[in-house]
């Protein structure tokens, strides 16, 4: 289904403000890498000014949209999801949740802010969690040609077993965005567990890969967002043709595509942390983590 | 017994070389603890064995390229300096784009453009479709020189000035204009430079964004108070003490055709205004370009690697590569006449 692109958004002028100026010629060397090599910004504590990107994206009136999946055991994460996300995410902006459930009726109502709306709505549940995560890509992109690119200017894809603990806003923002996993920011590409069988349309050669990113977090403009997930759908497809599912399920093609459609932005793993990990202290502010809990009875 | 001591430092020596020749592998120590805590729920038939870490170039520990400046401003607009982009990624991004580079030659001016086209020609945009947008009072006196496959020289015959300020200024109300009627049908991005220059180094898509503007180089070291913005608030160029993030060179400036025809527009217009109240800014199309992109911040910042003076300032170790430098001119002898 084609989808009518909206277009660019002229730059509207920035109100006259008072905050430091850029230092040039910084001498103390970063800890995190903040720019990839092909020039997308990494965004963590520190390389941005709050204050300045609200007001560049506060007067562009955005309505961010939000996905989460919530099918089985998982719709008891929805509340303590939906409150945290109150309280910390894209404040002064308008949000829409779409919730997708197999069980409407299990989804908690919690309070939301003003220009902040919640929609519920209905998918097959299946007997297999992977199942359940490999149809994903394909509800996403069919809700988005349906619904959401008449409702939203940029969309977001979380998981739903986890929690924002600090703000996350603007300097989210971009055409496609992607965030790094935090098992695998220190380790060298060959150890990245990408889907290394030829077979699988997911399947990354041993010299290629830039960073391995979660499939817990990923977005941008519902139109990009659109042709990402239906390429990712595209590929599964291909794979359960052949009777082979990738090694990490939606997440192996998540990254394959990366590859070749590389993000234009790029989240450190503050955006999307384990909390059984140990922080380190180049990893200012965690704003979004798992929660503790047991994955095998939650899948059975 | 010898041979074998020396072999046994030899060893070690190569041992030590190996971990601490690549800035961006950790430790090994730190590596090992790294990748334990990479392991998660694992199925059996999918358990990665961890290789032997090796040299990578993208890891988010890596020490950045560019220690010594920014790269990145507050707004997240890179700023580009050699060794921050890797051309190879960036050039297959872009490929099927055309790019339309706009220069003025007017009255004397037209003696630059034979040295401008030629170096351009090794270093601008190479292994891309370009077109050359030369506006001039004297069509006849565009050089021919030849070109690579996909580039062409486009002749814009327009009207000269008296004054050279007149003339600097016009310029955005002839690219405004142009953009309307051809460029947005023609090119995908803009580059509007000074013809007074010529290139020495690499000038590639890495420059291309919505919106970008390039650091003047006399000005990249210093604080806001000390750039030469229009200081009287009767100037629609005005910019107050404390406000001011860099201070940007008119000479090389681009962006989409959309808006770049907006930045054109919008200075020009603010330009007549400033004419009717009687008023010039002290630098002139220049003092209105950095009025809007303080307003209207730039999706990419170029470094002075991208427009340098040898003859009028001292190259800092920081400047890696000279992309675009100034030709030497005698202002009285071109000016005016």
């Amino acid at each position: 289904m084609k989808l009518q692109y909206k277009g660019e958004k002229p730059f509207q002028p920035v109100t006259p403000s008072q905050y430091p100026q850029p230092k040039l010629l910084e001498q103390k060397p970063t800890e995190l890498l903040t720019l990839t090599p092909w020039l997308a910004p990494i965004v963590s504590e520190g390389t941005f000014d709050p204050e300045l990107l609200h007001r560049i994206y506060q007067p562009l009136n955005l309505t961010v949209g939000v996905t989460v999946f919530a099918v089985g055991k998982y719709t008891q994460f929805v509340q303590h999801f939906l409150e945290s996300a109150e309280q910390f995410f894209m404040q002064g902006f308008r949000v829409h949740y779409y919730v997708f459930t197999n069980d409407p009726t299990a989804i908690p109502r919690v309070r939301l802010g003003s220009g902040r709306l919640a929609s519920i709505i209905p998918i097959q549940g299946h007997s297999r969690w992977e199942e359940i995560s490999t149809r994903r890509m394909e509800t996403i992109s069919q809700h988005i040609a349906e619904r959401a690119h008449r409702e939203i200017d940029y969309l977001f894809c979380l998981d739903v077993d986890m929690v924002f603990r600090n703000p996350w806003g603007p300097e989210t923002l971009g055409d496609l965005v992607a965030a790094i996993h935090p098992g695998y920011f220190a380790v060298p590409r060959q150890q990245f567990p990408y889907e290394r069988r030829p077979l699988s349309t997911a399947f990354v050669a041993g010299g290629e890969g830039d960073f391995y990113y979660g499939g817990a977090v990923f977005g941008g403009r519902v139109a990009r967002v659109y042709d990402f997930t239906r390429g990712c759908h595209m590929g599964i497809l291909a794979d359960k043709a052949n009777g082979i599912m990738a090694a990490w399920q939606e997440e192996s093609h998540l990254n394959r595509r990366f590859i070749s459609h590389k993000p234009s932005k790029v989240l450190s793993p503050e955006y999307l942390w384990d909390d059984r990990k140990p922080q380190p202290p180049s990893l200012k502010l965690i704003r979004f983590s798992t929660l503790d809990k047991d994955t095998d009875w939650l899948r059975s | 017994r010898d041979p074998f001591w020396l072999c046994l430092i030899l060893l070690f020596a190569v041992l030590l070389g190996f971990y601490s020749a690549s800035p961006s592998t950790l430790s090994p120590a730190l590596s090992t603890l790294f990748s334990s805590l990479s392991e998660r729920d694992c199925h059996l038939d999918t358990c990665r064995i961890p290789e032997v870490p090796r040299y990578q170039r993208s890891h988010l520990w890596a020490v950045s390229v560019r220690v010594d400046v920014l790269v990145m401003t507050p707004w997240f607009a890179p700023i580009i300096w050699d060794g921050t982009f890797d051309s190879a990624i960036l050039d297959a991004q872009f490929r099927n784009i055309t790019v339309g580079l706009t220069v003025f030659a007017i009255k004397k001016y037209v003696v630059f453009l034979k040295l401008f086209l030629e170096t351009a020609e090794k270093h601008f945009m190479v292994g891309h479709k370009v077109n050359y947008y030369v506006f001039t009072d004297q069509p006849a006196n565009v050089p021919q020189i030849p070109l690579q496959e996909g580039r062409q020289v486009v002749v814009l015959e327009v009207r000269n000035y008296k004054r050279w300020q007149d003339i600097s200024m016009h310029r955005m109300e002839m690219i405004s204009n142009f953009s309307q009627q051809r460029f947005l049908r023609e090119v995908h991005y803009l580059v509007c430079l000074d013809v007074d220059m010529k290139f020495s180094d690499h000038v590639g898509v890495e420059i291309l964004a919505p919106l970008f503007g390039t650091l003047h180089p006399g000005f990249y070291r210093g604080d806001r108070q000390s750039f030469t913005y229009e200081r009287r608030p009767l100037s629609q160029a005005y910019i107050p003490r404390d406000e001011g993030d860099f201070y940007y060179a008119g000479g090389f400036f681009g962006g989409s055709v959309p808006e770049v025809y907006r930045l054109t527009m919008a200075c020009h217009q603010v330009m007549m205004a400033d004419q009717a109240n009687g008023i010039e800014a002290v630098w002139h199309d220049e003092s209105h370009l950095n009025r809007y992109l303080l307003y209207h911040k730039p999706s990419k910042v170029l470094s002075p690697e991208y427009l340098w003076d040898e003859h009028m300032l001292q190259r800092p170790p920081l400047l890696r590569k000279l992309r675009y430098v100034a030709v030497p001119k005698n202002h009285a002898e071109i000016r005016n006449r």
